[in-house]
């Protein structure tokens, strides 16, 4: 397709780019969410799994493999993302995307595409670990992929919104550690629901998080806390919201351009 | 005749979210294949005005076409005819220099060609460091890097934003015989600098720029000329406050309270007009007690130039 159209050699130089910064940290990237993984089986899995042996009929150590999936997709997300594009904002480097033709979608296509692949290849790499230590059957494979392929885009959205809006290093870590990290942790990654008392059982419907781990369950287990449908729309909304912010940064060139 | 322009800015202007006008509407035609410069003390808006040019800023007011294509409604043409070596080094620290090169390339929405990414690091003399990182390489060679991944792209029009701002003397001659091959290729070139012998030295159009204000744009040639001008004072015996009648014909001025007169003449005229001046003012009964002759070089103009509005 030509340049003046669609700027695929720039997408596809910048997703180049980015997965050649993760290929440096491969080994270590990839060892971590492996080690984790582990280290939650011995812990949830073997001590507490002991005395909770099953949820709604589901093993405990079954149970916990989406949410896990999930809680590093998300941070993972965020945190690639939002590093790619402040990277190039704090060494200047920046010019010459902003110099180059590329359209915002193109731009965003190319960094979020990269850190996306990343996030959700570390997403399946613990999906393959916990299989070494607890029987995990996935229902609705296609489905499952697709729940993984929207909120790996989701959050990687997100993330580049938080890397053009932090000013510095430390706010990158701000967002995913004092809101993404507790919300997942309440939102019933490792227990449903349905086992909190009232009020918390309310509250806890508030936390969009719920949903979207709700819904990626599903797809493993084909029962959820609350209708897939509203997974669904709460994923879509998500997406929809990030993916405006994002066309907005770009045409005020907000943080970007003087 | 001129041809028609490759670069085209009509009433730009540029007004920074702190409320400084940077850029004082900017009118400005480049002509293809030319060596532009831009002359102008710190913080004139010169980093301001490529910064619009290529994107990185959004103009308050005005228009601008690049290659015939306007920057902002077909900025995918415009842009991709462009390459821009900013005034600070910017680079990818642990990338390889080759690698980095052909990012630029591709990012400005070119297929992968090797064969031109080798030529243009040959030009450079980078070829020997393609498989170095960035972070290796000295400040000199970073800047021919940057150089490169402008050029990376096979840009119409080229910007130097103070491309020998603390660089050699022989990274500087090479820098100088680069733009003059690019030229010969067909690129434009605007550099912007500090150093009037630079600009005498490269440039065929010379724009002064000040406080955000085209102060003037003028063929170097024609700055030659001027700079051909030279000036007699005379320390006058008697202070006066009118030039005489007779003397009109020299169109002097008078300076320093009445004590001087000055008369700028062409050196390289055949007939300077002094021995008829003095025999003139001898008749008259003017008297002087020292006279002496200067050349105004470019530097003066530009001093003249800067300071006089300043006043203003
Ligand atoms: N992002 C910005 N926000 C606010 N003011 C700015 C910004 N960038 C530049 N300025 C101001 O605009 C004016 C013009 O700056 P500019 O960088 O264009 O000057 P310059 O001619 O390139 O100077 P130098 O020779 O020092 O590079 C300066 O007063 C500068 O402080
Ligand atoms: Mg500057």
């Amino acid at each position: 397709m030509s340049a003046s159209v669609f700027n695929a050699h720039g997408v596809w130089a910048i997703y180049k780019f980015e997965m050649h910064r993760f290929k440096r940290t491969l080994w270590t990237g990839l060892a971590v969410p492996v080690i984790t993984t582990s280290l939650y089986f011995v812990v949830f899995g073997s001590a507490i799994g002991s005395r909770m042996t099953e949820i709604n009929g589901i093993p405990y150590g079954s149970f916990i493999v989406p949410g896990l999936m999930m809680l590093s997709l998300f941070t993972e997300s965020i945190f690639n993302a939002s590093f790619g594009i402040h990277m190039p904002r704090f060494t200047g480097t920046i010019y010459e995307i902003l110099s180059a033709p590329l359209s915002a979608l193109e731009t965003v296509l190319g960094y979020v595409g990269a850190a996306a692949t990343k996030s959700m290849t570390v997403a399946l790499v613990i999906l393959l670990t916990a299989n070494l230590f607890v029987d995990v059957h996935v229902e609705h494979p296609f489905l499952m992929l697709l729940f993984l392929i929207l909120i790996a885009a989701t959050f990687c959205l997100f993330g580049f919104i938080v890397g053009i809006w932090a000013k510095g290093f430390e706010q990158l870590q701000v967002i995913p550690l004092l809101v993404v990290t507790p919300l997942t942790f309440l939102g019933g990654s490792f227990y449903s629901i349905e086992m909190l008392p009232e009020p918390w059982r309310t509250i806890t419907l508030f936390n969009p998080i719920v949903y979207l781990i709700n819904g990626f369950r599903w797809t493993f287990f084909g029962t959820s806390d609350v209708p897939v449908l509203w997974s669904l729309l709460a994923t879509s909304a998500f997406f929809l919201i990030c993916l405006a912010v994002v066309f907005w940064i770009f045409r005020t060139g907000y943080r970007l351009k003087s | 005749m001129t041809p028609a322009p490759v670069l085209s800015i009509r009433g730009l202007t540029k007004t920074y979210a702190s409320g400084l006008q940077a850029l004082k509407s900017v009118d400005l035609d480049i002509g293809r294949g030319e060596i532009f410069a831009l002359l102008g003390p710190n913080g004139a808006g010169k980093t301001t005005l490529i910064s619009i040019v290529c994107g990185l800023v959004t103009p308050s007011t005005g228009e601008i076409q690049a290659a015939g294509h306007d920057i902002v409604r077909d900025y995918r043409r415009a842009r991709s005819k462009i390459g821009l070596v900013p005034q600070e080094l910017y680079t990818d620290a642990f990338e390889r220099v080759i690698d980095t090169v052909t990012f630029s390339r591709g990012v400005f929405g070119r297929s992968r060609n090797p064969a031109y990414v080798e030529k243009v690091l040959r030009d450079l003399s980078l070829w020997d460091k393609r498989n170095e990182k960035i972070k290796e390489l000295s400040g000199g060679m970073k800047r021919r890097v940057m150089i490169a991944k402008a050029l990376s792209h096979e840009p119409e029009i080229l910007f130097l934003d103070e491309p020998t701002a603390g660089v050699d003397v022989e990274l500087r001659r090479d820098m100088w015989n680069l733009v003059r091959q690019l030229r010969e290729s067909g690129v434009t070139i605007i550099l912007t600098t500090h150093y009037i012998e630079e600009a005498e030295e490269m440039a065929d159009r010379v724009g002064v720029i000040r406080k955000g204000e085209l102060i003037l744009v003028e063929e170097k040639t024609k700055l030659m000329q001027k700079l051909g001008k030279k000036q007699l004072t005379l320390n006058l015996s008697d202070p006066m406050t009118a030039i005489p009648a007779e003397l009109a014909e020299w169109k002097l001025a008078i300076q320093a309270d009445g004590n001087e007169l000055l008369y700028t003449f062409d050196a390289t005229a055949e007939r300077t007009g002094i021995p008829s001046l003095l025999r003139r003012m001898s008749d008259l009964g003017i008297g002087f007690k020292d006279l002496h002759t200067r050349e105004s070089s470019l530097e003066d103009i530009f001093v003249d130039l800067v300071t006089e509005r300043n006043a203003a």
